[in-house]
């Protein structure tokens, strides 16, 4: 492959075999520690079968080399040689400067520009859809019922199985961790009223979102952004059908209808994951529990849950819907938008939770 | 132009469900040819082009590449004759978080131990061997034009030096003026570094200008296999219909009538 020859005035490099990318790493790592201080003369004239990362491997080297101030000379070509060499090295050899890496306040600024350019973009997302909104309650045909039917179905109907196993267990908790406080002063019976107002109030409604947010939410995100990548939207577009009216609102009514609905469904599931961890740790039968719940859980804790139920699904369509039509033409967009939309929904879903608490707090609710 | 078979498809027959593509078809491809897979939509080239790469299995026949029976390959075997071949797809698939540069290098990182310097020098050969300028190695596919993304990936497609070169459908989706500045690319590097290049089109042109031999598929057969001069000498209501020989004389009286 390659013998160093070392002569008094200058150091023959004999070059030969088979030089093709498979056979040249071994050259190739010789060549890389090898620190000439005499003249070179590279001798090509056995090589037998050359390729393009054969040639490339010469002319690095012989550039290297010849950049540390050492002379060299290249014998032994022949026409083949030659013919590879100026079809290959048509242009002269040029270094494209990497691209710059900025500093990380660079960074730091254009993320928070960028933040803040996000929520306007926002905004003018949210004033489109309620224009659009306006227009279509003038013209009440132009609402997609049947559209709006079909998410109820995927976003209420098949999410029940995973709410249901999801308020069962959250109730499970609950009552397990209350009851372990509550006996220590023999109160065993306030674990009625710890179930159900914090199941009711707060506990449901925010699972239940948390749920949706993962499960709907992402899919409206994908859904919408592939529909984008396929130009759909485009083609919706220039035939007059406004992707608003389309896409957007039949997923954000659908859900919004649907969210006290599951909350409520939670709630029931919930507060029997805690009356059978009551029954099994306590001995409290069912009939003790309800009877108690009746008095325990004023009907303002219910209704605050299930009154969050429309807020939470408002947040989490818009949301996801807004990041969808972000989605780019590249495959990568889809998983960083779905990412970036569940984050968005859940985070907002606890700030608007947060919100509520202060306001019915003040209000004395 | 030697004679010695790289490709040899006898007898495949492929079907879906009841639709049968491929209905006992044969075709030989020669070492150093530009050989072309022609035919209507939903002729099957495209899947003959898939068998021959190892993405799809044919229901019954043998495809022979670079002498060996793809159907009755180990794993091991099978690893080492993809690196000898290199793919261009349609629509580039480029790996779309990697850059142009990353793309290629992945072959080169994945596959050889040469050194960092090396590669990089291999990277910046690539890419200007397919025309592309010395930055490009820093964008992603997404920043690139359709021209850019064919010629990005041909540079990946060649990355390992491979004897053997499938392009599916090279020329769509561009300009015909960068359409033929692509098949001259494709006719040179086959001059330079030895190729038999395979490749599905549509291009007529292309079938003119670089294409030596082909097979036009059609009615789940190969209606002709040649060159230019052999098929058109065949005659056959497919190759009238695609080489437009009669048919053009229709659509030209038509169009005078429609105008006078």
């Amino acid at each position: 492959m390659l013998t160093i020859i070392d002569d008094p005035a200058h150091i023959t490099l004999q070059c030969h075999g088979v030089w093709t990318l498979p056979n040249l790493a071994a050259v190739a790592q010789n060549l890389e520690l090898f620190k000439p201080l005499k003249p070179l003369r590279w001798d090509i004239s056995q090589i037998t079968e050359l390729d393009s990362a054969g040639i490339a491997l010469l002319q690095l080297y012989y550039r290297n080399f010849e950049n540390q101030g050492v002379v060299s000379e290249l014998v032994g070509t022949n026409g083949t040689h030659t013919k590879l060499y100026s079809l290959l090295y048509k242009h002269p050899h040029q270094d494209a400067p990497p691209v710059k890496i900025h500093s990380w306040l660079h960074n730091l600024g254009r993320e928070g520009y960028e933040n803040i350019q996000g929520v306007g973009k926002f905004l003018a997302f949210l004033g489109e859809a309620f224009v659009l909104l306006l227009y279509t309650l003038r013209y009440p045909g132009k609402i997609r019922y049947h559209s709006i039917m079909v998410h109820i179905y995927t976003t209420g109907i098949t999410a029940l199985p995973i709410i249901g196993i999801s308020a069962f267990l959250i109730g499970v908790v609950i009552a397990f961790q209350s009851l372990v406080q509550l006996q220590k002063f023999g109160a065993d019976i306030f674990i009625v009223d710890t179930i159900g107002i914090s199941l009711t109030r707060e506990l449901a409604p925010l699972i239940t979102a948390i749920v949706v947010a993962g499960r709907s939410g992402s899919a409206f995100t994908a859904q919408i952004g592939a529909m984008k990548m396929t130009q759909e939207i485009d083609a919706m577009r220039t035939m007059g059908f406004d992707p608003f009216i389309f896409l957007v609102w039949p997923r954000v009514f659908a859900l919004i209808l649907v969210m006290p609905l599951l909350i409520f469904f939670a709630d029931l599931i919930g507060i029997f994951g805690g009356m059978v961890v009551a029954k099994a740790q306590a001995n409290l039968s069912f009939n003790e529990f309800l009877y108690r719940l009746k008095g325990a859980l004023a009907i303002k804790h219910y209704v605050i849950g299930i009154v969050k139920g429309p807020f939470f699904a408002f947040l989490i369509a818009m949301a996801s819907t807004y990041r969808g039509f972000q989605i780019s033409l590249n495959t990568e967009s889809i998983g960083h938008y779905t990412t970036v939309s569940v984050v968005n929904s859940i985070f907002l879903v606890i700030a608007c939770d947060a919100l509520f608490s202060v306001l019915l707090t003040e209000l004395k609710l | 132009m030697s004679s010695q078979p790289i490709i040899q498809v006898q007898d495949v027959v492929t079907a879906f469900g009841d639709t049968i593509v491929h209905d006992h078809i044969n075709c030989t491809i020669h070492e150093h040819e530009i050989y072309a897979l022609l035919g209507g939509s939903g002729s099957g080239k495209s899947t003959l082009l898939r068998e021959m790469i190892l993405l799809q299995r044919p229901q019954s026949g043998t495809i022979t590449v670079l002498g060996q029976n793809i159907a009755t390959l180990s794993p091991e075997e099978a690893q080492n004759l993809r690196q000898k071949w290199g793919v261009l797809f349609q629509s580039g698939a480029l790996f779309s978080s990697l850059t142009v540069g990353q793309n290629i290098e992945l072959l080169y990182r994945e596959y050889t131990d040469l050194p960092a310097n090396l590669i990089n020098e291999l990277v910046k050969l690539k890419i200007d061997i397919v025309g592309l300028p010395a930055h490009a190695r820093y964008l992603y596919p997404s920043q690139l034009s359709g021209g850019m993304v064919k010629r990005a990936a041909l540079a990946r497609a060649l990355a390992l030096d491979p004897k053997l070169l499938f392009l599916d459908e090279p020329t769509s989706g561009l300009d015909p003026f960068s359409a033929r500045q692509f098949d001259t690319l494709i006719y040179q590097l086959r001059d330079l570094l030895g190729l038999t290049v395979v490749m599905v089109t549509h291009d007529l042109d292309t079938i003119h200008h670089i294409v030596d031999r082909f097979a036009l598929l059609g009615e789940a057969k190969v209606v002709a296999e040649g060159s230019l001069e052999e098929v058109l000498a065949i005659n056959h209501p497919l190759i009238e219909y695609f080489f437009q020989t009669t048919v053009q004389t229709s659509h030209q009286k038509e169009i005078h009538g429609i105008q006078s």
